[in-house]
């Protein structure tokens, strides 16, 4: 089954067309990477997908049910409230800043959305908190407050925030732009563990290194548009002039 | 006439004046978080309406609201204003005031929040009630504490305005003190009064502050 099916979407700010009808589709256990230079569209492309930006044109679904349709003329259609609320569950979402809680500690971060939307047990969201901070190397910190942590330690308890709530598909918006290349390893690291577990992940990134190694499935977008896709090893061989010119400058550094 | 017979004679006032204080707070720190909600809603007419209320409470002075207040309901409607109504007038133009100013605090709090703690929160699935008072609120009563501050030490020497509709808040005694007595003593007594009230809510607005500290 299709986990994420996005179908012609298309998204403008004002007079600037940001995303030009562009469909993809994730498969359960599926990585995929979404690369490509900055003003791309990429992170409104993601920001469509999870329902932060609404989009003009062209439909969305998560597992089959469908978040946004198209109308006879392609125009975006949301569904109700109440199924959008449903559907939100099943994905969460890595921000580029983290974007924790910081008047709450690492563990609360993590256990009170269980507590308060889920509504778990208090039992219950700490075993399943301390479970993920384990798994994240963070078991010590869970009673330090974000703005005493390093920016992998932030970035990390983020993705054990994400990941509690048990989403289906896992989206990372340049999860380690705000990082130093040190920090960037773990967070990395962090990943290709998720993607060995068959974690469905969706990434937009700049770490063309992280692209090649971990994605089953890479995009390569400018202007609005996919111009490549296939598996790493395709996009990354390309004769797609566009494409050589951005990995040359990659490759320079 | 001694200086204990004086603070005999204020302490009562000093109770009443305690009394606006606590009171005018109670009322307008709630009330002008709904005030900043209405400035802040995408309805036009609505949130113009709160705008006219803010700049027409902030732009006139609290005295003159206070008058109107207690001598409106006589002259708009020949009603009685005896009885308890010039401690009420008092405490609803107080109160209609401060949460005028509060409304704009809280306000300038809410904005400054990053809207990256309003998509955490909704892809995390909080309801909107919850985002506010679960995330955004107490991030907010950090940011606005130090204005707040400023507001309360404001009101403190404010509730001296009470005289003016001869009110026996502290103030208004120590004025009939010292035009019957021909003495200075009442005023050096209010003085002494009104600075150690307000280091007293300075200390308390500083153990606040410190005590949200653990986190920026």
């Amino acid at each position: 089954m299709n986990y994420l099916e996005i179908n012609h979407i298309k998204k403008s700010f004002g007079n600037l067309e940001v995303l030009k009808d562009i469909s993809l589709t994730v498969k359960k256990g599926e990585v995929l990477a979404i690369i490509g230079p900055s003003g791309s569209g990429k992170s409104t492309l993601l920001r469509c997908a999870t329902l932060l930006e609404t989009m003009d044109g062209g439909e969305l679904s998560y597992l089959g049910e469908k978040a946004v349709s198209m109308d006879a003329s392609g125009r975006s259609v949301y569904a109700k409230p109440a199924e959008l609320k449903e559907i939100r569950k099943k994905f969460g979402l890595v921000f580029q800043n983290f974007n924790l809680f910081p008047h709450y500690s690492v563990l609360r971060n993590v256990t009170d959305p269980l507590i308060h939307v889920q509504k778990k047990s208090k039992e219950e969201a700490y075993r399943i908190g301390r479970e993920l901070l384990k798994k994240m190397g963070l078991s010590d910190k869970e009673a330090y407050y974000p703005c005493q942590l390093s920016g992998g330690q932030q970035q990390r308890v983020s993705i054990a925030r994400a990941l509690a709530l048990n989403p289906q598909v896992l989206f990372f918006d340049e999860p380690t732009s705000a990082l130093d290349p040190e920090l960037t390893g773990e967070i990395l690291k962090v990943i290709r563990d998720l993607a060995a577990e068959h974690m469905t992940m969706v990434i937009v990134t700049h770490e063309m290194n992280f692209a090649k190694n971990v994605a089953n499935h890479v995009i390569f977008m400018e202007k609005g548009v996919i111009v490549e896709e296939g598996s790493p090893e395709e996009v990354f061989h390309s004769d797609n002039r566009r494409m050589q010119e951005f990995l040359g400058k990659y490759n320079e550094e | 006439m001694s200086l204990p017979q004086i603070l005999s004679q204020l302490s009562g006032g000093m109770v009443r004046t305690i009394g606006i204080f606590f009171l005018t707070l109670i009322f307008s720190l709630p009330l002008g978080l709904l005030v900043s909600f209405g400035r802040m809603v995408k309805n036009p007419v609505l949130k113009n309406l709160f705008k006219l209320y803010i700049s027409v409470m902030r732009g006139t002075p609290l005295m003159l609201q206070l008058m109107v207040f207690y001598f409106g309901p006589y002259y708009l409607f020949r009603m009685n204003i005896g009885g308890n109504w010039r401690f009420i007038a008092i405490i609803l133009s107080f109160s209609l005031n401060y949460a005028a100013y509060f409304a704009e605090i809280y306000r300038s709090g809410i904005e400054s929040m990053p809207v990256g703690q309003y998509e955490a929160a909704k892809l995390l699935g909080y309801s909107r009630s919850q985002t506010f008072f679960r995330i955004i609120f107490p991030q907010v009563v950090k940011r606005i504490l130090p204005s707040v501050t400023n507001e309360v030490i404001t009101l403190v020497k404010d509730t001296s305005l009470a005289f003016a509709v001869a009110y026996m808040e502290m103030f208004t005694i120590a004025k009939q003190i010292a035009a019957s007595k021909t003495t200075f003593m009442p005023f050096v007594v209010a003085a002494v009064f009104y600075y150690v009230f307000n280091l007293i809510v300075a200390v308390v607005m500083e153990k606040l502050e410190k005590k949200l500290d653990y986190y920026r």
